[in-house]
């Protein structure tokens, strides 16, 4: 897409229809670190969205600008608009994004140490109104999803393994019966048959149960694996996006992300010089 | 039985009931420090002005009374009623949880994501304005504090003790009533952190901000929430220490009490708080009994200290405070 682009919406957006539109928004903290400079991108219902990018691309403040976590952590979005279904969502709190639907999964899991994992599941259904009944029902549908969840449902999640952890945390945003979930680096830490698992369960929850996903990785292999669109994130500003298979094949994708080129691995001495390469920054 | 033993069972008896209303006011700091880390330097004037505004309602004494007569130079004199105990204490409960709302408002909304010291710096100043508003509203004057709990010795106890051991023990009815009165308030607090989803989402606020923010609940809910339990246990406590000692000033020195409770039962721990108000109400009774009379007495002022001192040598996080849980 390109920034130029006027409000000429119709054709772009008939065909797959934005969720989530993030219009060249900018993020200051402390009003004084700019972190986002203009990053635009769009979330299409029922699709998985990938944003990729390296340590400090800004793809943790970009989740949080959208899902408003950043008032506390003294970020502001201080240019351009986040619109959720044609609505403009960055003056709420998180609790009423929770309620529209848009539920973040936290970088780094961040379950509640000292409650159960059934505990901190019921927390994720915390601001629903629609009876227990329902509730519960969800609770087993988390549970078939994640049975390993159900084993350990009366152990304090600070005691569980990481990759529980990670279940638990998604397995919590599900609770709220979200349309659409950002999900932070879920592969952080874990053993890549782990990351494969979760990411599988992630296109299942896609597929079946029809929840969108944006999702930040920096595992760009595995990410665009399972992602049908992705974006590239690079200090601040999107540098490419297309659709994930697309991707894959790019030259400069394959060599500065997924360390290939057409002749194969290479020694990183070989590597031509990546800032020369990088024709796509404006 | 030899008297000395019998004497000696009082004195433990007493200890516990003494201990159980130094656990009442720690269990106010434990509350809003697990909730939100902050330590409430207030809590001990949140009892003070509770049990003001509980003597001033039932007296039906006039809000601000002074200031108002001075001001307009009208010679307003109370309203000529006196409000039943119960309905004063529902109307205390509503000034609590209105202060509670009107301190989340005005201080810790604008302090989220600070660090503990600069929080702890603004209950320490919320605790003098609160004083002063105390002062203003209800007047400096003694005042006693009759909400009908039962006052004396209990003399079933001490019939039966006399018939069996020749030698009748002194509990006071108040102390009986404050134990039963803590039981319940406990035992609801429990149910209410354990069984309900507000208590779940205080617990998960206390566990962990930003996932808690992340999955909706309302950070300023919760606030306001803990700042009305804690207001609510204040008034309980300040009830009974003001049954048995009068509502004055001194009141909001009990806050001083229960900090040796906090350093021996942990910060975080409810069960500490009771556990170590009730080892401090009899370690200091029995101290005073047994070595005071050696070193020449008042020793209730300082052993207390002294013990929690030595705990924080040997177990810093204090007897129930929470290992640290953590993995890679």
């Amino acid at each position: 897409m390109s920034m130029t682009e006027t409000h000429a919406p119709s054709e772009q957006q008939a065909e797959t229809e934005a969720l989530l539109d993030v219009r060249n928004i900018e993020v200051i903290y402390n009003s004084v670190i700019l972190v986002l400079k203009g990053v635009s991108l769009q979330v299409p219902k029922g699709g998985i969205t990938a944003l990729l990018g390296g340590n400090g691309a800004g793809k943790t403040t970009a989740l949080k600008a959208i899902s408003n976590l950043l008032k506390s952590e003294r970020g502001e979005v201080t240019k351009g608009q986040i619109l959720y279904r044609g609505e403009r969502v960055q003056d709420l709190v998180p609790s009423e994004l929770v309620k529209r639907g848009v539920i973040q999964v936290m970088e780094g899991r961040h379950c509640f140490e000292h409650l159960t994992i059934e505990e901190n599941l019921m927390t994720g259904a915390y601001t629903r109104r629609d009876g227990r009944a329902r509730v519960e029902e969800d609770l087993d549908l988390v549970y078939t999803y994640f049975p390993r969840l159900k084993e350990r449902r009366r152990s304090q999640a600070g005691y569980t393994s990481g990759g529980e952890q990670q279940m638990c945390a998604i397995g919590r945003a599900l609770m709220s019966r979200p349309e659409t979930i950002l999900l932070d680096e879920p592969s952080m830490g874990l053993a890549p048959q782990l990351v494969e698992e979760i990411f599988g369960i992630v296109k299942d929850l896609n597929e079946r149960e029809g929840v969108s996903f944006l999702l930040a990785e920096q595992n760009t292999n595995v990410a665009l694996r399972f992602a049908h669109r992705g974006y590239i994130l690079e200090s601040g500003r999107i540098v490419m996006d297309g659709a994930a298979a697309d991707l894959r094949e790019n030259p400069d994708v394959k060599e500065f992300y997924l360390g290939m080129s057409d002749e194969g691995r290479k020694s990183f001495r070989d590597t031509r010089s990546y800032r020369r390469r990088k024709r796509w920054l404006s | 039985m030899p008297d000395q033993v019998l004497f000696a069972l009082e004195v433990t008896i007493n200890g516990l009931m003494a201990g159980v209303l130094y656990a009442l006011v720690a269990l106010g700091f434990v509350l809003i420090f697990k909730a939100s880390g902050i330590f409430n330097y207030a809590q001990g004037v949140m009892a003070l002005f509770a049990a003001l505004t509980l003597v001033g309602i039932m007296e039906g004494q006039v809000p601000f009374e002074h200031l108002i007569n001075a001001t307009f130079g009208t010679g307003i004199h109370g309203f000529g009623w006196q409000v039943p105990a119960i309905l004063a204490i529902v109307l205390t409960v509503v000034v609590m949880v209105i202060f509670a709302w009107v301190v989340n408002w005005l201080v810790l909304r604008h302090l989220v994501g600070q660090e503990p010291i600069i929080l702890f710096m603004a209950t320490i100043g919320l605790a003098y304005f609160l004083e002063g508003l105390g002062d203003m509203m209800w007047g400096s004057d003694i005042r006693t504090l009759d909400v009908g709990l039962p006052q004396g010795i209990n003399t079933l106890v001490d019939q039966v003790t006399f018939d069996a051991f020749g030698y009748g023990l002194f509990i006071d009815n108040l102390d009986i009533s404050a134990t039963i009165i803590a039981i319940v308030l406990v035992a609801a607090l429990v149910a209410f952190s354990q069984y309900t989803k507000e208590g779940r989402a205080l617990r998960a606020v206390a566990d962990d901000h930003q996932a808690a923010l992340s999955v909706g609940i309302s950070l300023n809910f919760i606030w306001v929430l803990t700042w009305s339990i804690a207001g609510f246990v204040a008034l309980v406590a300040g009830i009974v220490w003001g049954a048995k000692s009068g509502v004055q000033f001194s009141l909001s020195l009990i806050a001083l009490k229960a900090l040796p409770v906090l350093m021996l039962g942990g910060f975080t721990s409810i069960p500490g708080a009771i556990v170590g108000g009730l080892i401090i109400g009899v370690g200091e009774k029995l101290f005073e009994f047994w070595v005071g009379p050696l070193v020449g007495g008042a020793t209730e002022n300082w052993f207390a200290y002294v013990l929690a001192l030595v705990f924080l040598v040997f177990r810093p996080q204090g007897l129930f405070g929470e290992r640290i849980i953590e993995r890679v």
